[in-house]
């Protein structure tokens, strides 16, 4: 019921924005273009029906099949507890795409995160460094054409374990 | 002249250094007088990241108590602590930190490696997580376990100090020791 007055609302003045509408376990799900990511967030952040007024998460996925890396974006209205997931796909060999910092200040450290991890580069983000891993690191590691093991480990081998 | 025995020790509140021994007196090198007061009196460091050190928290408590092997008093400062014990998972990150306060330590300094994680990066094989604190600071006695029981850490300190106890009063100043921190790059 209300899902579908979110749908309405992006419908008014982004209809040519939406790639794909899902509902995963109750939980809303639109895959959008990247262009206007912020100016839609910005929107549905001041409606007055939507009001999704607290960012709860923003994190990067790898598709390596696709070669995309998806951004996604979790907002929550915290007047009717509603919330929406926002995905948008960025090509994996130059994942650029817009800061949301000027609409949610929580925004930057999530996006150094998502930079970290991923390698997107947000344009516009007031100091884009890394923020967890160490500063020496070269690599995404949470890429999936990355091993997760730590290359330099040498005492595990089939013999002792039977891996 | 009596005989120090050696396999059945009579209760004694401080064993006594080898030596020439009379009525009321003790002739014995100064390394050994040395080394028994090192054994008895070192200050740990405690640097503790994860479960381990809830584990070490058991063994200072009353019931387990490193109180009776002297080393109740925890330095929190590396610059007045004989020996760091490192209990814990170290990540990439902490790396440099715990090099720092190794090398803020005064010599003579020993390190004790408690579970799995410090010494060999246990079961986090994966890219933020240091493959064991011997890669960057060298490490005297390795504890194993997931975590230890308080007894092998007992075990592991007593191993300190039979380090302690018997080390050479000139061996930090040997040329070997130097090479070998040279391999870590300190000093």
């Amino acid at each position: 019921m209300e899902q579908e007055r979110v749908i309405e609302v992006l419908k008014e003045k982004f209809e040519g924005e939406i790639l794909q509408i899902e509902t995963h376990y109750d939980f809303l799900t639109l895959s959008l273009k990247k262009d206007k990511i912020v100016e839609i967030i910005h929107y549905l952040y001041h409606h007055p029906d939507t009001k999704f007024q607290y960012l709860t998460t923003l994190s990067g996925i790898h598709y390596p099949d696709l070669n995309q890396i998806a951004v996604m974006y979790q907002l929550h209205n915290l007047v009717s507890n509603q919330r929406i997931r926002i995905k948008t796909y960025l090509p994996a060999d130059n994942p650029v795409t817009k800061t949301l910092t000027p609409v949610f200040l929580s925004a930057n450290w999530m996006e150094r995160e998502t930079y970290d991890f991923f390698g997107v580069r947000f344009e516009g983000h007031p100091d884009l460094r890394r923020i967890l891993n160490v500063d020496e690191m070269i690599i995404f590691p949470l890429r999936k054409e990355y091993p997760l093991e730590d290359q330099t480990r040498e005492d595990k081998n089939d013999n002792m374990f039977g891996r | 002249m009596e005989t120090v025995t050696q396999n059945t020790k009579p209760l004694t509140l401080g064993e006594k250094p080898e030596g020439y021994e009379g009525p009321g007196f003790l002739a014995t090198s100064l390394e050994k007088v040395v080394g028994m007061a090192r054994k008895n009196s070192i200050w740990p460091l405690p640097f503790a990241t994860s479960c381990c050190g809830i584990e070490f928290m058991a063994t200072m408590g009353a019931h387990y108590d490193l109180a009776r092997f002297g080393s109740e008093r925890l330095s929190f400062s590396p610059r007045q602590a004989d020996l760091l014990m490192v209990m814990g998972t170290i990540a990439k990150k902490m790396g440099p930190v715990l090099r720092q306060v190794y090398e803020q330590m005064a010599e003579p300094r020993w390190v004790l490696s408690v579970g799995a994680c410090a010494s060999s990066g246990g079961i986090f094989d994966t890219y933020s997580v240091l493959q064991g604190i011997d890669r960057i600071i060298p490490v005297d006695v390795y504890v194993p376990g997931c975590p230890p029981r308080p007894e092998q850490i007992i075990d592991g300190v007593m191993k300190i100090q039979h380090l302690v106890e018997t080390e050479s009063l000139r061996r930090r100043d040997s040329k070997e020791y130097k090479a070998m921190l040279n391999k870590y790059g300190i000093e």
